[in-house]
């Protein structure tokens, strides 16, 4: 068997006995980066001196018998939206091109202290706007499963690459079901923590009061490991809740019996879903149901509102985290501007992409004198009400079901001029971005064209522990997160 | 019709340097003067990914401000981004605070020519500080120096209740004045760590309702306070007077041809798109604190300067000066305690030799050498007659530079005066014996005798003589 089909909490098990070495599993991951990369794009940088370097150094700790914990060894990626000292970080933009960050952000020091080799940074929709890594400034990521379709996105480079076995894990981030969306069409785990839970320090911004970062996994106990890992407050985002997180793994498999599970009448009603991904959700609650959970009819009666909701704060957050890219200090600047104001225009027409010009200027509408209040105002409002709609449910139950995306992977190209229909495919992953919720996909079958299709469990604030341990009953049934992309060598 | 038919309605709005170690979203220095961009850090560079951390002791400063200048503090206030596009403003935004501010609707009195005035506060905000841009760096460049970014600021801004420029720079001496006090702000104008903008508008004497107002920017000195607002006020008098209308509309004083010229039209002016910042979470006073603060609040200038007239008998001018630098007023407090005389001779003291002194050897009351007790004993010698003025005025400049006990000083440069009556008299007697002739004269009525007596027993004593005891030894040996 190879390396690369162990999960995380496998391999470093094999490392801690010494079976294996950390070597062994970056050289296996770097081994399938270089068969498979080409064909799925997943990374926009390999670094394989970096990653080596850092798994010689975890096998060392390992000989004196100092490792640093279950992950010590474990090659992970990173979506290209974390900071990381002396290597590029673009986010995807043509307007970061070049750019080395400076320093570490708060989960990559984390990442480091814990052991893990990073093995590159991965692809993603510009700034994380978008839904299928079609964004990127740079090139499309394929589905690992179907190289016609998308991954998703925007962390489907992180997806694509934990699907295709090129990494054993990954960290995304998630400000409208980026992380979600993208793990349900690749067919793996990702988890959005509540709001608070993982630091967003060195991360680059997309919308501040949404953006949340958050593990992307074979299955779900490395998911609750790597939660772990990252869990930590930061004193350096004040956003970042002073609370120790509890054991992730402790109670992993405790089950679901007695549970009371909250099916949300407004998400399973949506006229445009794909008929197969509702059977599948559908038959997953019925799974969990035999269990012995119990299912509960809900409603979140403002769920119709947080499309409209999330595309006024968003992209109001957005036009103003962007304003930074201004070509004075790094980055992308345009030649041959006469003037500071020419300087600005052309340096940020020619680096950002349509999506994100889109946003900004949606944005900067929205908070604009005389229209702030009838937007971003009003959109505030609506917020609070769909927060309102979760602690309702919350009252009678202890979780929500729901499909992670209205439809399985769709072709590359088929969705990216019409940002609607775009906009559309993450309508069920936004309320739990609103409320700051926990909010987890886990692989819950295939539709007859083999692409994978995603269950998606909403919990209360701070409570990841309980929706993992829903995850985690489901995924015991089952062996389709156990299943690898049908990938040939070109 | 002249300007002397329009009232002047000014409103000020003053940007102050916050005196915290380090800055307010991060743990750069705030030192002045450093080499360009050495106090930076990716936080206050608006690198990406970067989160601001509040740093509390702004808070704690602000209050000291809000509470002096008699404001409410709110309990919770938001803090908002403003943003607009600047090379010295690295993130494109600034945080500040907009509609939910940390203090408002306070006052401030200050003295007018017709008596006491109160000028309300509307509100005072915190936020941070841009950079600054240099633009005659040459090779057509401008360049950008960020140790300024993320500086902590307090915005005060009052309503529109000053009238004219002499009560405007009033108003910012004033304002300076209780910031210094309070240990927040160095009052520092030219550094421009205290900044002003003024709204000036004019109506007719008698109207109703105030006129369209113009905003002043740039105005780094009490002189062109007054300056730029006359000057603004001539024009818009001018423009009316002639039929035109006062364009809303924000100006720049040009300190070198003392007008004020156009900056940008209300057409051309900034939409901040103003909206709470997502990063940091409200501001929340717990409760107590603010109790906390104003305990430890010191006297305020005004307060000091009444007590000064009041309770030591001062005049006000000299309780003026005195009351304008806290640490000479706290000198003066701890002289006067242990010294027995009147406060007014140690005013003296203080306004005359004491001042002179600091300035020439450009010396701040923190550092002086000398103790409290040791200006005290000086100035009892010269009441105990023990040192003659002139002689003080020797021995206190020494004391000055080394800090020495006056009365060591005294005795070595010999300048104490004899007490000793024995001594006094055994030296008239001396000198009553030597000049029989002049006794005579004395007796006989010519009392102009009595100085060259007095001469030669002071230059029998060496000029260590306390001449009132030499006079009435003389006096009585002579029989008068």
């Amino acid at each position: 068997m190879e390396p690369t089909e162990l999960s995380m909490l496998e391999l470093g098990k094999k490392l801690g006995s010494g079976e294996l070495s950390s070597v062994e599993a970056v050289r296996a991951c770097l081994s399938r980066v270089d068969r498979f990369d080409g064909q799925v794009k997943a990374f926009l940088m390999v670094d394989r001196e970096g990653a080596l370097a850092q798994a010689e150094a975890a096998d060392r700790r390992r000989k004196d018998g100092r490792r640093a914990g279950p992950l010590d060894g474990v090659p992970v990626g990173l979506k290209d939206l974390f900071l990381t000292e002396g290597l590029p970080t673009t986010a995807g933009s043509a307007i970061l091109e070049g750019f080395v960050a400076p320093y570490d952000g708060t989960v990559v020091k984390l990442l480091r202290a814990a052991g893990t080799p990073i093995v590159g940074k991965l692809n993603m929709d510009e700034f994380a706007m978008g839904s299928s890594t079609e964004n990127s400034a740079f090139f499309p990521t394929r589905n690992p499963w179907n190289l016609e379709t998308s991954p998703g996105g925007s962390s489907g480079g992180s997806a694509a690459a934990v699907a295709a076995r090129m990494v054993f894990g990954a960290l995304g981030t998630d400000t409208g079901g980026s992380i979600r969306q993208p793990a349900a069409l690749s067919g793996i785990v990702g988890l959005k923590p509540t709001y608070g839970r993982v630091s967003r320090f060195g991360v680059v911004a997309f919308a501040s009061s949404l953006d949340q970062v958050g593990p992307m996994t074979r299955d779900v106990p490395d998911c609750a490991a790597l939660l772990q890992t990252i869990a930590v407050h930061d004193p350096c985002d004040s956003t970042s809740a002073p609370m120790k997180a509890p054991d992730y793994l402790a109670e992993l498999e405790g089950g679901v019996r007695g549970m009371k599970l909250g099916l949300p009448r407004e998400y399973f009603e949506l006229p445009g879903m794909d008929p197969e991904v509702r059977a599948s959700v559908e038959a997953a609650t019925r799974a969990l149901e035999k269990l012995g959970a119990e299912l509960v009819p809900v409603s979140l009666p403002h769920t119709k509102y947080a499309l409209a909701t999330y595309y006024l704060v968003a992209p109001a957050e957005a036009s103003s985290n962007l304003a930074r890219y201004d070509g004075v200090r790094y980055g992308l600047r345009a030649e041959g501007a006469g003037n500071l104001l020419a300087m600005y225009g052309r340096t940020r027409d020619q680096g950002f992409g349509l999506e994100v010009k889109r946003r900004v200027m949606l944005g900067t509408y929205a908070l604009s004198a005389g229209y702030y209040d009838a937007y971003y105002l009003k959109a505030q409002k609506v917020r609070t009400l769909i927060k309102q709609d979760f602690t309702d449910a919350f009252r009678t139950v202890d979780a929500v079901l729901a499909p992670t995306s209205p439809t399985p992977a769709f072709r590359i190209g088929e969705k990216v001029s019409d940002p609607l229909a775009m906009y559309l495919n993450d309508v069920f992953t936004l309320p739990c971005n609103l409320a700051g919720l926990p909010g987890l996909s886990v692989p819950c079958g295939f539709t007859k064209a083999s692409l994978p299709i995603g269950l998606q469990v909403l919990g209360r604030p701070w409570d990841e522990a309980r929706v993992l341990r829903i995850g985690r009953a489901f995924e015991r049934e089952h062996d389709f997160h156990r299943r690898t992309p049908p990938l040939r060598a070109a | 019709m002249s300007v002397a038919d329009f009232q002047p309605v000014i409103g000020l709005e003053v940007h102050a340097q916050l005196l915290t170690r380090s800055k307010i979203f991060c743990g750069c220095s705030t030192e002045f003067g450093a080499p360009p961009n050495a106090h930076t850090c990716a936080v206050c560079l608006g690198m990406p990914g970067v989160l601001p951390v509040l740093n509390e002791t702004v808070v704690e400063f602000a209050v000291r401000v809000g509470r002096a200048l008699g404001c409410r503090i709110n309990p919770v206030s938001i803090w908002a981004r403003k943003n607009y596009f600047y090379p010295d403003l690295p993130k494109g935004y600034q945080i500040s605070q907009y509609d939910q501010p940390l203090c408002e609707h306070g006052a401030l009195e200050i003295d007018t020519d017709d008596g006491p005035r109160r000028v309300r506060i509307l509100r005072i905000h915190l936020e941070e500080d841009a950079g600054k841009n240099v633009h005659d760096a040459g090779g057509g460049e401008s360049l950008v120096d960020l140790n300024r970014s993320g500086v902590p600021l307090v915005e005060i801004v009052s309503e529109p209740d000053i009238r004219s420029s002499s009560e405007a720079a009033e108003y910012l001496k004033a304002l300076r004045d209780i910031l210094v006090y309070l240990g927040v702000n160095d009052g520092n104008l030219e550094e421009g760590s205290f900044r002003c903008d003024a709204n000036v508008s004019v109506m007719r004497k008698g109207a109703s309702q105030y006129g369209q107002r113009v905003e002043l920017k740039n105005i780094n000195s009490f002189r062109f306070v007054q300056k730029a607002i006359d000057y603004e006020i001539g024009r818009q008098v001018e423009l009316i007077e002639s039929g035109g209308r006062v364009a809303q509309e924000t100006r720049l004083f040009d300190a070198v041809r003392g007008e004020t010229r156009s900056m940008r039209s209300k057409e051309e002016a900034h939409d901040y798109r103003y909206f709470p910042e997502p990063d940091l979470p409200p501001l929340r006073i717990p409760a107590g604190y603010v109790e906390r603060i104003e305990r430890e609040l010191p006297e305020l200038p005004r307060a000091k300067l009444h007590r000064f007239v009041g309770t030591y008998g001062l005049p006000a001018y000299d309780a003026k000066i005195l009351v304008g630098d806290r640490a000479l007023a706290d000198l003066f407090e701890k002289v006067q305690a242990v010294y027995k005389g009147p406060a007014k001779k140690l005013s003296n003291w203080f306004l005359g030799e004491l001042l002179r002194l600091m300035k020439e050897e450009a010396r701040e009351v923190g550092a002086l050498r000398f103790t409290p007790p040791q200006f005290a004993s000086l100035l009892e010698m010269v009441d105990a007659g023990e040192l003659s003025n002139n002689a003080a005025k020797d021995v206190f400049a020494e004391m000055f530079r080394t800090g020495r006990s006056p009365r060591e000083v005294a005795q070595e440069k010999g300048l104490i005066q004899v007490q000793d009556t024995g001594a006094v008299e055994a030296a008239v007697d001396a000198v009553l014996a030597a000049n029989p002739g002049e006794v005579e004269k004395y007796r006989a009525g010519k009392k102009q005798v009595l100085g060259f007596l007095v001469g030669q027993v002071m230059k029998a004593m060496k000029g260590k003589g306390n001449p009132a005891l030499v006079n009435a030894a003389l006096r009585a040996k002579l029989g008068d």
